[in-house]
């Protein structure tokens, strides 16, 4: 699942900056620890996922490009809420995310709630 | 804040919003800013209110000046909604947000749309492989996350957004695996040509020569004039498709350089979004290779009411952002007879002069970092639209087929229609269109922006 992060969280260049409060999450049911205080997108590639969401048309991996809310290339499902933007959303302990694969799935009859996607297929 | 009316609403807590925000708020006036991110700052001084005493020095002096700015904004008295995404401003100047899940709208007597720059797209083959970001995106992990590549990286391009990378990673003893410049010698001659204009200003240029003096005394190993830009990809420990090396030719020499983080920018362009959705007029920039929307000197669209201040308007950088923000600031109190047109004038005419000196640079920067032809429209295999996988080659056989322009191309082949609206697009799609029918890209014209600006859920929607 996890691969050599691409990108590392600098060390405090002295005692009085304080490390970054460590997170336990879980991606695609994988228990994760990652530092706080950052996005979604920022504290997964700070750990190694390389691959947040394959396209819709091929299935190619695709993963955050801009990180600043306008490529929508790190879109992630968190806590159920499918097509959410990694990058502008700030990583919590305890967060269920999953990576987006293809078009996001249609919710089953049996529970559907109102979350459709405007750019869902 | 529903069913209000406030009589400044500012979008965009960068430079322009902020400095817009806080003298319209100085002058007596009601003044919401709403926000996309967490914190004020905007891309450029992005996390500046937590970031501490080591990514400060990092980040060097230009950044810690957006520091100010955002302690004035607090004292100022306007109201501040972070993490609220605009999805709609009508012509009437009805604001819809987005926040916390909830949908809520409010009326403004006038709008200031900051929403500054984006990085323009740089379709080269492989440039949506995992690995590859823009330097713009590598600058907000840093400021946001104290975050630097793992290994050493890649930066390939040509403007200041690429050399302050490099200079800021070069401070952090972050290693570079080499820059690869893009710019070439041609138009580094046909820079000399507005030096005179640009030595005026000096300060800037003379940071400019710093920050390469910097990189080269590092050792960054430096390619200049590349062409043939390639992302070459590799396989992953998980089987998945990643980025492994950069390929690409200095005066016919081929050159590979193996790295797992690939750092692209070339220059950034106006964010049109709200712009072109309000049906306000716009103009192709031929020095900028952009569109613009078309105002006056203080900043007010053909759209009665509402202003754009900063990069959304022309790219001009922090310093000329955050004085159009005052002047327009200014121009809004008049009109809404805080202060009269006498006052304005006096209190706006430093501002003016200011923005003039500023703005003196670009002809010399616009000129030395023109995006290649290549890069701006590439070849038949590369990915344009990012979203819906459409290539260059498609695009031209929309073209070949009578595809007239950008809204065309939609129906033709989905082009532009995934999430990202057009973003990382737009620009690509007129310029290959406007070069496979041999006329101007002002002619080809832009995709047709529709509210919402941002994805909304019917959901979302519902609850309003």
């Amino acid at each position: 699942m996890t691969s050599k992060p691409l990108f590392r969280v600098l060390s405090p260049a002295s005692g009085t900056d304080a490390e970054p409060t460590i997170l336990q999450i879980w991606f695609n049911d994988q228990p994760l620890s990652v530092p706080g205080g950052r996005s979604v997108a920022a504290a997964l590639l700070a750990v190694g996922i390389q691959r947040f969401r394959a396209t819709p048309v091929s299935g190619a991996p695709r993963a955050p490009y801009c990180m600043m809310g306008a490529c929508f290339e790190c879109l992630v499902e968190i806590d159920g809420m499918p097509s959410r933007q990694s990058c502008l959303v700030t990583v919590q302990d305890g967060m269920r995310i999953h990576s987006q694969e293809g078009a996001r799935d249609l919710p089953p009859l049996s529970d559907l709630n109102p979350v459709e996607n405007a750019h869902g297929r | 804040m529903a069913a209000d009316t406030v009589d400044v609403a500012v979008i965009g807590a960068g430079p322009a919003g902020l400095a817009a925000a806080t003298q319209a708020a100085r002058a007596g006036l009601s003044v919401v800013l709403l926000d996309e991110q967490e914190a004020v700052g905007g891309q450029i001084y992005r996390a500046i209110e937590r970031s501490d005493a080591q990514r400060r020095t990092i980040l060097g002096a230009d950044y810690v000046a957006g520091a100010a700015l955002a302690s004035e904004f607090a004292r100022s008295g306007a109201r501040y909604a972070p993490n609220a995404s605009v999805w709609q401003v009508t012509r009437e100047r009805t604001v819809h947000y987005l926040k916390d899940g909830k949908v809520s709208s409010f009326e403004a007597r006038r709008v200031v749309l900051a929403t500054g720059a984006l990085e323009r797209p740089f379709p080269i083959p492989g440039w949506t492989l995992p690995g590859v970001m823009t330097a713009g995106a590598a600058q907000i992990l840093l400021k946001s996350a104290g975050e630097v590549p793992a290994e050493p990286a890649i930066l390939v391009g040509c403007g200041p957004l690429l050399y302050l990378l490099g200079w800021q990673y070069v401070r952090a003893g972050v290693p570079i695996r080499a820059l690869v410049d893009t710019t070439r010698h041609e138009d580094r001659w046909r820079a000399k040509r507005h030096m005179l204009s640009a030595l005026r200003a000096w300060p800037y240029l003379s940071k400019g020569l710093q920050l390469m003096r910097t990189l080269r005394e590092a050792g960054v190993p430096m390619h200049e004039a590349a062409d043939d830009l390639r992302v070459e990809s590799g396989i992953d420990e998980d089987g998945s498709e990643r980025a492994r090396a950069l390929n690409f030719s200095v005066r016919g020499v081929s050159h590979r350089i193996e790295a797992n983080v690939i750092l692209l920018h070339q220059g950034v362009v106006p964010n049109t979004q709200f712009t072109l959705s309000l049906r306000a007029s716009h103009k192709w920039d031929d020095a900028q290779l952009c569109f613009a929307p078309v105002t006056d000197q203080w900043g007010e669209l053909d759209v009665p009411g509402i202003f754009v201040a900063g990069d959304g308007s022309g790219i001009g950088g922090a310093q000329a952002a955050e004085t159009q923000g005052k002047v327009t600031a200014l121009a809004i109190a008049a009109q809404l007879g805080v202060i009269d047109t006498a006052a304005r004038n006096r209190s706006a005419a430093p501002l003016l002069r200011r923005l003039a000196d500023v703005m003196r640079i670009r002809p010399f920067l616009d000129s030395l970092y023109r995006p290649r032809d290549e890069n701006r429209v590439p070849k038949d295999e590369v990915i344009v639209c990012r979203c819906e996988e459409v290539t260059a080659g498609e695009l031209r056989s929309f073209v070949k087929l009578g595809c007239l322009g950008p809204n065309q191309a939609k129906s033709f082949g989905r082009c532009g229609m995934g999430p990202c609206q057009g973003r990382l697009c737009g620009l690509t799609v007129t310029e290959v269109i406007a070069d496979a029918r041999s006329v101007p890209p002002e002619t080809i014209g832009y995709y047709r922006i529709r509210p919402p600006i941002k994805p909304l859920t019917l959901g979302e929607l519902a609850g309003e």
